[in-house]
């Protein structure tokens, strides 16, 4: 095993992709000469030269619809959003174009390409530069949304994502790219469509996908050590395809349910999560599901207000020990 | 295959063309008979297709939309003629003529109309996504202006893979206002993409005619000069013209790489879909319509060429009208008599992997009851 950052397994990741598939081209703002915006694409222009590393001028749009129609004849570019926000700049490629032409040509073609970038806020940037769109996406049939937490999951994620034959948006985090973890020496996959139970307990699940997993981790320490409770953390990983089987069998141990995300509450990704908890496991339920998301207004900008808009360590140790 | 950053020419406009004689053009002074003859007919199959389409719409087996391409045939048939194994074609939603000439079936294109499980999509696209891959053919697309980056990444992968070919994208005079198509040729010009960015220019954008849509009136392709990329216009009724102008679109993509907007002008005698009810006493007036009928149509002006050169007889005209006529009536039939898609249908053709034998794990679908 070696310590790896989760930016420095991004980069494996995409490495390893790139020199296996002579198909798979990295297209991004800053990508190539800049090393990348976070650093994630570092040093790889140096390596793998300009036809595989791309800098694209500011033209979400056009770079990222480049993409979709090269893919459609067999490229599978991995294009970079700097901020997961500018997507809605694309957004008429990515929902409409990527999604649907498949399902339009009666499935005669379909769309390799992943998507990737920093889809986070709590860096104090500001509402525009903070969004959290995976639950937007994975409302679209035809996508896939993963949003890995750990430098393990994130590299074992990006070279699924890249082997992968329908669209993949990959959700990262800038303030995870830092964060290190345990990388197997040998080749590995993490599957697409599977949640990673982070930590066991018995008294309560906590439901979780991004960074709120780390912070829902802690949590569980302190609940532990200064309140007897049993927590398990589900890393979700994966939002569509969605792992129900480990979040019920969770369920279904602990009897109570927690959903923390950073998406802000309406049909954010707990939504569909409580949905799925009530109406499949409502007889192992001993209190109704309990959800805890971004404050519901634009991503402020003060610091220490940010702080307490998403869901933080004592809003999650609120929220568990107030769940029925 | 040249660098990303290869010095460009300066945008340069071609030599004016009025007045000349382009049955001489090299394009066409080679032209077999029987590939001239082609050509008519497949001018003549687009229209009776068409023709055929509206006459079911307004009987209400077709649903949705239906831009038909009536006055615009020698566009697709003329450009898309010139083209080779290694070039392909994307358009938006007017795209009927296009995916006739690129060799999809009648049978199948009008059984998608109806929404038959038989149709080129198997009913689950409709009129404005008729798609071919095989035939080097990437639709048929309902967003104005979105196919514009795809044709973009289309010719991206060709130049990839080191083959000598291009994308001809076609878009409407009103599609060229759309942010997309600016980062498209912003993009296509830096990085040397051939792609032909081909406006077909009929004049009317839904209802707001060019005057009011255009700020910049001279012309339309012109804005390719801010993108330091070459740019022509041609008239679109005659074939021979359309073919020689679209050749040295092409040849410049296949021998520098450069992309090119080609406007070529047209027009179309039915309205916007079937359902713009203001196409004849709204926006234009059945005089103008008339008048391009009786002047400029591109199936009697081609007719008319090749009765003088010696090329085709009234006879064998009448029956190459016939002929696609009754083809057209065949595909109507066909598409009456195919079944509808089942239910359980709907749900394939979404993702690659649930039509390949999932391997992934995890829900994909979330209906709670079906």
């Amino acid at each position: 095993m070696k310590t790896l950052t989760y930016r420095e397994a991004l980069r494996e990741g995409l490495s390893e992709e790139i020199e296996r598939d002579e198909n798979v081209v990295i297209i991004g703002e800053e990508v190539a000469q800049y090393d990348g915006a976070y650093k994630v694409t570092e040093g790889m222009w140096k390596k793998y030269g300009d036809k595989r590393i791309i800098d694209a001028p500011i033209s979400e749009a056009g770079f990222i619809g480049l993409g979709i129609g090269a893919s459609m004849l067999g490229l599978r570019p991995v294009m970079e959003l700097m901020f997961y926000s500018f997507a809605y700049v694309a957004w008429d490629q990515m929902i409409n174009n990527a999604s649907s032409v498949r399902y339009m040509s009666g499935g005669k073609i379909n769309c390799p390409i992943v998507i990737r970038g920093p889809a986070n806020g709590g860096t104090g940037v500001g509402a525009t530069h903070s969004h959290t769109p995976e639950n937007a996406i994975a409302n679209v049939p035809g996508l896939k949304v993963v949003c890995p937490a750990t430098a393990y999951d994130a590299k074992g994620l990006i070279k699924a994502a890249i082997r992968d034959n329908d669209p993949v948006y990959f959700m990262e985090n800038t303030l995870l790219y830092g964060e290190t973890g345990e990388i197997p020496e040998e080749d590995y996959i993490v599957p697409i469509g599977k949640a990673d139970v982070k930590r066991e307990g018995s008294d309560l699940t906590i439901v979780s996908h991004g960074r709120c997993v780390l912070m829902a981790l802690k949590a569980a320490e302190l609940l532990q050590a200064e309140h007897d409770l049993s927590v398990e953390v589900v890393d979700l990983r994966s939002i569509r395809p969605l792992d129900e089987e480990t979040i019920l069998a969770s369920v279904r141990k602990t009897h109570r349910a927690l959903v923390v995300e950073e998406n802000k509450p309406f049909c954010g990704v707990g939504a569909q999560i409580s949905h799925l908890i009530q109406s499949q496991a409502f007889d192992d339920l001993d209190a109704p599901v309990k959800r805890l998301s971004a404050i519901d207004a634009p991503a402020i900008y003060s610091v220490p207000l940010e702080k307490v808009q998403i869901p933080n360590v004592d809003r999650i140790i609120r929220a568990a020990l107030s769940v029925g | 295959m040249s660098t990303m950053a290869a010095t460009r020419k300066p945008a340069q406009r071609s030599a004016s063309s009025a007045g000349a004689d382009y049955a001489q053009a090299p394009v066409n002074a080679s032209l077999a008979p029987a590939e001239k003859i082609r050509l008519l007919r497949e001018m003549v199959r687009i229209r009776h297709f068409e023709e055929r389409s509206l006459k079911a719409y307004n009987e209400g087996a077709i649903a949705g939309f239906l831009h038909l391409y009536i006055g615009q045939e020698a566009v697709a048939v003329g450009s898309m003629s010139v083209l080779g194994k290694n070039d392909h074609v994307i358009t938006a939603y007017r795209d009927h003529g296009h995916a006739l000439m690129a060799g999809m079936g009648m049978d199948e294109c009008m059984a998608e109309l109806y929404g038959k499980a038989t149709g080129c999509s198997k009913g689950k696209g409709g009129s404005m996504h008729f798609f071919a891959p095989d035939k080097n053919y990437w639709g048929g697309h309902g967003i104005v202006g979105g196919q514009t980056p795809l044709g973009l990444g289309i010719a991206f992968y060709l130049k990839y893979k080191g083959l000598q070919g291009c994308c001809l994208c076609y878009l409407g005079d009103g599609a060229v206002n759309q942010g997309a198509f600016h980062e498209s040729l912003n993009l296509a010009s830096l990085w040397n993409i051939p792609v032909v960015y081909i406006i077909e220019n009929n004049l009317y954008s839904m209802g707001t005619s060019l005057e009011r849509s255009s700020a910049f009136t001279e012309c339309l392709a012109k804005r390719a000069e801010g993108y330091a990329m070459d740019w022509d216009v041609c008239g679109g009724s005659d074939l021979y013209e359309v073919r020689a102008h679209t050749a040295k679109a092409v040849q410049r993509a296949h021998q520098e790489s450069r992309p090119a907007i080609l406007e070529i002008q047209t027009y179309r005698y039915r309205g916007h879909s079937v359902a713009d009810s203001k196409h004849e006493k709204g926006y234009r007036t059945k005089e103008e319509i008339e008048e391009y009928k009786r002047t400029r149509d591109p199936i009697q002006s081609f007719k008319s060429r090749l009765l003088a050169e010696g090329v085709l007889s009234e006879d064998q005209y009448a029956e190459i009208d016939k002929a696609a006529k009754s083809e057209a009536a065949a595909a109507a039939k066909f598409a009456e008599d195919s079944p509808y898609p089942t239910p359980e249908s709907i749900q394939e053709d979404v993702y690659w992997e649930t039509d390949h034998g999932r391997t992934s794990e995890g829900r994909i679908f979330f209906n709670d009851e079906l």
